[in-house]
């Protein structure tokens, strides 16, 4: 860059002047290329940060955010008095515990297997067979789900009856205490194959020294999955671990929403939910951000809580 | 792995049970797609009859036929189609071009850029005050929403940044001597080498949208010239679901002939075919891509 300026005595002056210009301007097209991003997230991601506001007025569309009735703390008093709000709440907990749990533990499990697994070809089958949910939309997922459960010709039914374990086909769909588990098994089918990559890629890094000098001690192949396979998978779980810890809260509705009907609201509607059919479809915007505000406070307590603990046990950090 | 050593039946049943629990996970992975590709292909009555299983009993292309006359799904087809090709050329576009001006060590405005971008990572305005945000900008009703709001994804601008970051520097700068100026080193140098990278990002980007549809439901739902197919096989989903009609006069009476169940799984098909022809040729990509975004997290 020196050169540049030698060459143009005025630009040089300008140096002196004002370095700072000087490099913008040579810089100008790095600005050219980030600057419309830097305004766009500006707007996507910090001014709804603004709209919090709202959760402490009685906000009403048609007046501008400043000119609303303020009404302090009402909407959150309104909402922690709610029966409903601690039902939804239960219902998310309860979903997001079970899938923390199952979605941790059965992909850890499928990838120690396909670790094993000697055939190349057939390791690598199964692999891409696995991806395949994890591409397809939770609709078109939802909508395998009614057919495999469903109580004229589902296959789930069908194999149920086959092993005699039941003699009448059930009604999944109906049944509000089956529903936690549908929600939870679904999630596993379609992600178990993606989210066991990133400990399939942990075990690759592994050194493969490790794994020889065990043989020469006489370590079994059981010895060596628990002793060497899994502590070397140890970090990238817990990262995973307490960055989904901050997501139990915020588990999104989605599959929730396409899963869920009426006979079963009582354990399918979630936070998320219940934000959208206040907050948006009756039109109490304030209530709904309020809800929004519970969910983010909560969900940083979480990721603080977790990283904590983790600090303690292991004198490392996460965050 | 191992080595060769010597087996003991130990060893050996347990290889046996590795097969076959992976045989099992592969049928219960594949047999739900195999079993409505089955229905989509039979002839709607006699699916009624039920016991199909992975093949059609009496084959049909009328359920297709049908489908195909839906004025909704041509039209969600269509969006579908634009907003994904749209999407992801400019997806790819703004999170490269950010993900550059982040990995140069001497821009200006690295360091306060990247803290602007990683703070989002952590807290968001939430559903209602993203709404109203649609609202006040104009977007609710229109094809933008799909575009705009979605532009830019903060971790895929850290993933091809960290990729960046792995690339000789000795490359940019002896183009630099060479006379070339930031945009031509970003368009001829750090593009072609990312590639792998690019690749990846890409295959997420379009499939987050081709999958969406509850943008659709939220910002779109009262104008049917911007439905989208996810919508659309939404709408028949969540219809039989509830007992409620798919509001689609032709949709109606093409279901007196054929039934609803052969529809929906024939919309099911043409939902999920797109995306089972591109990714198994990504895998190679994706799965680098979602190791080195997991590590630089």
């Amino acid at each position: 860059m020196k050169p540049l300026t030698e060459m143009t005595p005025e630009a040089g002056s300008t140096l002196k002047r004002n370095r700072f210009w000087f490099k913008a301007f040579q810089q100008r097209y790095l600005y050219l290329m980030s600057l419309p991003f830097v305004i766009w997230i500006f707007i996507f991601s910090y001014v709804p940060v603004w709209g919090w506001l709202t959760a402490f007025q009685n906000y009403k569309p048609k007046d501008s955010i400043l000119d609303q009735k303020w009404v302090g703390f009402d909407n959150f008093i309104q909402l922690f008095q709610d029966e409903r709000f601690y039902i939804v709440l239960r219902n998310t907990l309860a979903m997001s515990t079970m899938g923390l749990i199952v979605g941790f533990t059965i992909p850890v499990i499928f990838a120690l297997l396909l670790n094993e697994m000697k055939g190349q070809f057939f390791k690598r089958s199964v692999q891409t067979i696995s991806y395949l949910p994890h591409f397809v939309s939770w609709v078109v997922v939802a909508g395998l789900v009614y057919k495999m459960l469903s109580t004229d010709g589902g296959a789930v039914n069908q194999l149920l009856m086959w092993l005699n374990i039941i003699d009448q086909p059930i009604q999944f769909m109906a049944k509000g205490n089956l529903f936690w588990g549908i929600l939870t098994v679904s999630d596993l089918w379609k992600e178990m194959g993606w989210n066991s990559i990133i400990f399939l890629a942990a075990m690759a890094g592994i050194d493969p020294e490790l794994y020889e000098a065990s043989t020469v001690d006489g370590a079994g192949r059981f010895r060596k999955m628990w002793h060497i396979t899994l502590p070397g998978i140890r970090t990238t779980f817990m990262v995973l671990f307490i960055l989904s810890i901050g997501h139990l809260i915020s588990i999104g509705f989605e599959k929730q929403f396409l899963l869920g009907n009426p006979v079963v609201s009582d354990y399918s509607e979630v936070l998320d939910l219940y934000a959208l059919k206040y907050g948006i479809q009756m039109g109490r915007y304030s209530y709904g951000t309020a809800i929004g505000i519970f969910n983010s406070v909560v969900s940083i307590l979480l990721v603080f809580i977790a990283n904590g603990i983790y600090k303690r046990v292991t004198k490392e950090t996460v965050i | 792995m191992q080595g060769v050593v010597h087996k003991n039946i130990g060893d050996k049943l347990f290889d046996l049970f590795i097969y076959i629990f992976m045989t099992l996970v592969a049928i219960a992975t594949l047999y739900p797609f195999l079993n409505v590709l089955a229905i989509s292909f039979n002839d709607s009555v006699d699916t009624v009859r039920g016991g199909l299983t992975i093949y059609p009993r009496e084959f049909t292309l009328r359920n297709y036929e049908t489908i195909f006359g839906f004025e909704g799904l041509i039209t969600g087809f269509r969006n579908t189609v634009i907003r994904t090709v749209v999407g992801t050329a400019m997806g790819v576009a703004a999170a490269s071009m950010m993900a550059y001006t982040l990995s140069r060590p001497d821009f200006q405005g690295r360091r306060w850029m990247s803290v602007l971008f990683a703070l989002t990572m952590y807290f968001s305005g939430g559903l209602i005050p993203g709404f109203l945000l649609m609202k006040y900008l104009g977007l609710i009703g229109t094809f933008y929403i799909y575009i705009i709001p979605a532009l830019l994804s903060v971790w895929n601008v850290f993933v091809i940044r960290s990729y960046i970051d792995g690339l000789p520097f000795a490359l940019q700068e002896s183009a630099k001597i060479d006379g070339a100026n930031d945009w031509t080193i970003f368009w001829r140098i750090i593009l072609p080498l990312c590639q792998p990278v690019l690749a990846t990002i890409a295959l997420f980007i379009a499939v987050g949208h081709w999958n969406s549809w509850f943008d659709t439901y939220l910002f779109n739902n009262r104008n049917p010239e911007n439905t989208t197919l996810q919508y659309e096989l939404m709408k028949v989903l969540l219809s039989t679901q509830t007992g409620s009609n798919y509001r689609d006069p032709n949709a109606q009476q093409a279901m007196a002939a054929v039934s609803p169940e052969s529809i929906k799984m024939a919309i099911t098909i043409v939902v999920t075919v797109p995306i089972l022809l591109v990714y198994p040729f990504l895998q190679k990509y994706f799965v680098k891509g979602m190791t080195l975004g997991a590590v630089k997290s």
